[in-house]
C-alpha cells in the first residue's frame, strides 16, 4: 500500500537481519556486574555495613546480578538466533530472540 | 547534601556502561541500510524486546524522580498513575488499536492521520507533536545536568554537552535500534539501582508496618495508605481530587491519549516483527508497569520517613527522594550500578524524544511535503541529519532553559494542550465511519482550545481547591485535578466539534478507509487464515486479560 515509494530501480534492502542478539549484551553486562560487586561484597567495611542497615547489599546484589546475566545467557545458548534462510524476493527477517 | 561520595570504583561501573550504550550504536549501524531499518528498526524486532523498550521509553529519570516525589507528597494515591492511569490504555492498544496502526502499515502515529482525515490535520499532528519532543528532549537534557551538577559536580554546560555526545553517537549509528537496544539495557540496570534502594531502605524503617507507623507520624498521616479515599464527589479530600476526574480525566482522556497515540511510545510497537508481536509490545510493557509504583513510590515514601523537613521550604526537594536515598543507604560499587541506572534514564528520555521526531520529520513533514518521491538513500540521509539537528536544538532548548528554568514549564503546560483532545480524535476515527477529513483538525483544534480555557477558568473555581475554599493567591490549587478536569473538557470539546463537522461535510468514500476503521476490511491485507497465529499464551486478550485482573486485584487490596 502506502510503502516507501522506491523511485530507483535497484530498491535497498533491509539489513535489519544483521542486527545482533541483545540478550548477549545483556547477559555480558550483568555478569561482569555480578562478578565485580559480589567481589566488593567480601570487603565490604563495618562502616559500609551499617550504612547499608547491616545488609552486605554490594554481596546480594552481585549475586543477584548474576543470576540475571546467567538467565540471559542461558536463554542466548538453549535458543539461538534463527537465521532466515537467504529468500531472494520475502526476507522474513526472525532476529533477536525468541518470541 | 545531595553531593555522592562516588570512588573510582563506581566510575569503572558508570564507564564500563556508557562504553556499552556506544558500541550499541556502533554494532547497530551494521544493519542500517533503508530509511526503514534507520527510522523503524527494519519491523524486525521481537516483541520482549519492544515491550521492555515500550515502558522504558516512558521511564525516563524525570517520571522515576518525579513519581517519587509524588510518593512522598501524596503517598499511595500515586499508582491512579500507573494502574488506571496506565495499564488499561496500554491493554488497549495492545487488543483493540494495535491492527489498525500496524495492520495499515503506516510508518508513524501522524501518517495514520493523514491517510484517515486529511494533510490539515496531519501537518497539525506532525508539526506539534514534532515541536514538543525536541523541546521535550532539552527539558530531560537541562533535568540530567542539573543532576549530575548536584550528585558528582560537574558543572551545567559539561553535563549538557557530554551527554548530548552520546544520545548523537548512539542514535545517529544505530537509528532506533541503538534506542531501542539501549532502552532495554537501561531498563534492567534502572531496575538493579532502584530494588536495593528498596530492600535497604525497608529494612532500616522496620518493614512496611514499620513505614506506615513513621508516615502516621507525618504530615501525610495515615492517609498516606489509601489510594481511593476521600474521593467523592463535590467534598474531595484525597491529593488527586474527586474520583471524577481520576477516573474520566487522568484514567480515560489523559491515559488513553499519551499511551495510544503518543509517537515515541507507537514507535516501539511498530518497530515490532510482526502484527502479533506489536500487539503483544503494549502488553508486554503493562506487567512492569504494575510493579514499578513499588521502586518510586515506596522509595518517596522512606525517604519522607527519615529525611527530616524533606518537602519544607527549609529541607530538600521532594525530587531529591531517591538521589539522597542512594548518598545515604548505598556503599560504593551499587552506588555506582544505580547512578548509571539513573545518568542511562535520562539519557533514555532524551533519545526517546529525538528517534521519534526524526522519523515523523523526515517521513511526514519533509517526505511528505518537502521532497516527495526521491530514492530511499535520500531519506536516510535526512533521518541522520535531521537527527544531528534535533540534538542541537535539544542542546539549545537545555541551554536557554538554565537560564530561564520557568520556560520549561510554560512549554510542557502548552503542549498538554495540544496531547489532551488526541484521543477523542483518534476513538472517532477508528470507530465511525462517518468522520469527515475536516473534522479532524476541527476536532483537534477545539479541543486544544478546550484545555486552555478550563486551564484558565479553572483557577477561579473553588472546587479545585482543598475544602473547596478558593484561595486567591491561586497557590493551594489541587493542580493535578485541574488537570484531570482540564483533559475531560478538551476530551468533550473535541468530541462535539469532530461530531458536529462531521454531519456537516463529506465524507470519505469507504473504499479509501480500509484498514484504517473498525469494520471496514482491507483489500490489501493478507488473508486472516494465512497469518499464522501466535501460541495460546500470547495471545493478546490472554495476556491483556490478565494485567486488568492484577491491577483490580491489587487496587482492591490497595484501595
Amino acid at each position: 500500500m502506502s510503502e516507501v515509494p522506491d523511485t530507483g530501480a535497484e530498491a535497498p534492502q533491509s539489513a535489519a537481519a544483521r542486527l545482533f542478539d541483545l540478550r548477549v549484551l545483556i547477559g555480558g553486562l550483568f555478569l561482569l556486574y555480578g562478578v565485580m560487586l559480589t567481589v566488593a561484597g567480601f570487603f565490604t567495611s563495618s562502616k559500609e555495613l551499617a550504612k547499608a542497615s547491616h545488609i552486605n547489599i554490594n554481596l546480594w546484589m552481585g549475586i543477584g546480578m548474576l543470576v540475571i546475566g546467567g538467565f540471559f545467557a542461558a536463554w542466548w545458548r538453549l535458543r539461538p538466533l534463527r537465521r532466515p534462510e537467504p529468500q531472494p524476493d520475502q526476507p522474513q527477517p526472525d532476529i533477536g530472540a525468541g518470541q | 547534601m545531595l553531593r555522592l561520595h562516588v570512588n573510582p570504583f563506581d566510575y569503572t561501573i558508570l564507564g564500563i556502561y556508557f562504553a556499552l550504550v556506544i558500541a550499541i550504536g556502533v554494532i547497530a549501524r551494521r544493519a542500517v541500510a533503508t530509511s526503514e531499518d534507520f527510522l523503524l528498526s527494519g519491523r524486525s524486532l521481537p516483541a520482549w524486546v519492544t515491550g521492555l523498550a515500550f515502558i522504558s521509553a516512558n521511564l525516563g529519570a524525570i517520571e522515576i524522580l518525579g513519581m517519587a516525589a509524588n510518593g512522598a507528597q501524596y503517598g499511595l494515591p500515586t499508582v491512579h498513575f500507573y494502574w488506571i492511569g496506565a495499564v488499561p490504555a496500554m491493554v488497549f492498544l495492545g487488543v483493540v488499536m494495535m491492527p489498525f496502526y500496524y495492520g495499515s502499515r503506516v510508518r508513524s502515529v501522524p501518517e495514520f492521520l493523514l491517510r484517515r482525515f486529511n494533510p490539515a490535520t496531519h501537518l497539525f499532528n506532525a508539526l506539534t507533536f514534532a515541536l514538543a519532543a525536541v523541546l521535550i528532549a532539552g527539558v530531560n537534557l537541562y533535568a540530567l545536568a542539573l543532576v549530575i551538577n548536584a550528585l558528582i559536580g560537574w558543572p551545567i554546560w559539561l553535563s549538557i554537552a557530554v551527554s548530548a555526545l552520546f544520545v548523537l553517537a548512539y542514535i545517529t549509528l544505530g537509528g532506533l535500534s541503538g534506542a531501542i537496544y539501549n532502552e532495554v539495557l537501561q531498563f534492567f540496570v534502572i531496575i538493579a539501582g532502584l530494588v536495593p534502594l528498596v530492600i535497604i531502605g525497608l529494612h532500616s524503617v522496620g518493614g512496611w508496618s514499620g513505614l506506615q507507623a513513621k508516615i502516621g507520624h507525618t504530615k501525610l498521616g495515615a492517609n498516606a495508605f489509601s489510594t481511593w479515599s476521600g474521593v467523592g464527589v463535590g467534598h474531595w479530600a484525597n491529593p488527586l481530587g474527586d474520583w471524577i476526574g481520576i477516573v474520566f480525566g487522568l484514567g480515560f482522556v489523559l491515559s488513553f491519549g499519551y499511551w495510544t497515540t503518543n509517537f515515541a511510545e507507537v514507535q516501539r510497537a511498530l518497530s515490532a516483527k510482526d502484527l502479533s508481536a506489536a500487539q503483544r509490545t503494549p502488553l508486554i510493557g503493562a506487567y512492569p508497569k504494575i510493579f514499578i509504583p513499588a521502586l518510586t513510590i515506596i522509595p518517596g515514601l522512606i525517604a519522607l520517613a527519615i529525611i527530616p523537613k524533606l518537602g519544607t521550604p527549609k529541607g530538600a526537594s521532594y525530587n531529591d527522594a531517591i538521589p539522597l536515598l542512594m548518598g545515604r543507604f548505598l556503599p560504593n560499587g551499587a552506588l555506582g550500578v544505580a547512578l548509571a541506572g539513573l545518568l542511562a534514564a535520562f539519557m533514555a528520555g532524551m533519545a526517546a524524544n529525538v528517534s521519534s521526531f526524526n522519523t515523523v520529520f523526515t517521513y511526514d513533514i519533509w517526505q511528505t511535503y518537502i521532497r516527495k518521491g526521491r530514492r530511499d538513500r535520500y531519506y536516510l540521509n535526512v533521518g541522520r541529519v535531521v537527527t544531528v539537528v534535533g540534538i542541537l536544538i535539544g542542546v539549545g532548548t537545555a541551554f536557554i532553559a538554565s537560564g530561564y528554568s520557568n520556560i520549561m514549564n510554560y512549554i510542557q503546560l502548552l503542549f498538554s494542550f495540544f496531547n489532551a483532545p488526541l484521543f477523542a480524535t483518534f476513538i472517532l476515527a477508528m470507530f465511525w465511519k462517518r468522520t469527515t477529513p475536516w473534522s479532524g483538525i476541527a476536532g483537534l483544534a477545539a479541543g486544544t482550545i478546550g484545555a486552555a480555557v478550563m486551564h484558565f477558568v479553572g483557577y477561579d473555581i473553588a472546587y479545585f481547591y482543598p475544602h473547596q475554599v478558593l484561595d486567591s493567591t491561586h497557590a493551594t490549587i489541587n493542580a493535578q485535578m485541574l488537570n484531570f478536569y482540564g483533559a475531560i473538557a478538551a476530551f468533550v470539546a473535541d468530541l462535539v466539534v469532530t461530531v458536529l463537522v462531521s454531519m456537516v461535510t463529506k465524507p470519505k468514500p469507504v473504499s479509501e478507509l480500509g484498514g484504517l476503521v473498525w469494520g471496514v476490511h482491507d483489500p490489501d491485507a493478507p488473508d486472516p487464515a494465512s497469518v499464522p497465529k501466535p501460541p495460546w499464551w500470547a495471545s493478546p486478550k490472554l495476556l491483556g486479560g490478565l494485567a486488568l485482573g492484577i491491577v483490580l486485584v491489587l487496587s482492591i487490596i490497595f484501595a
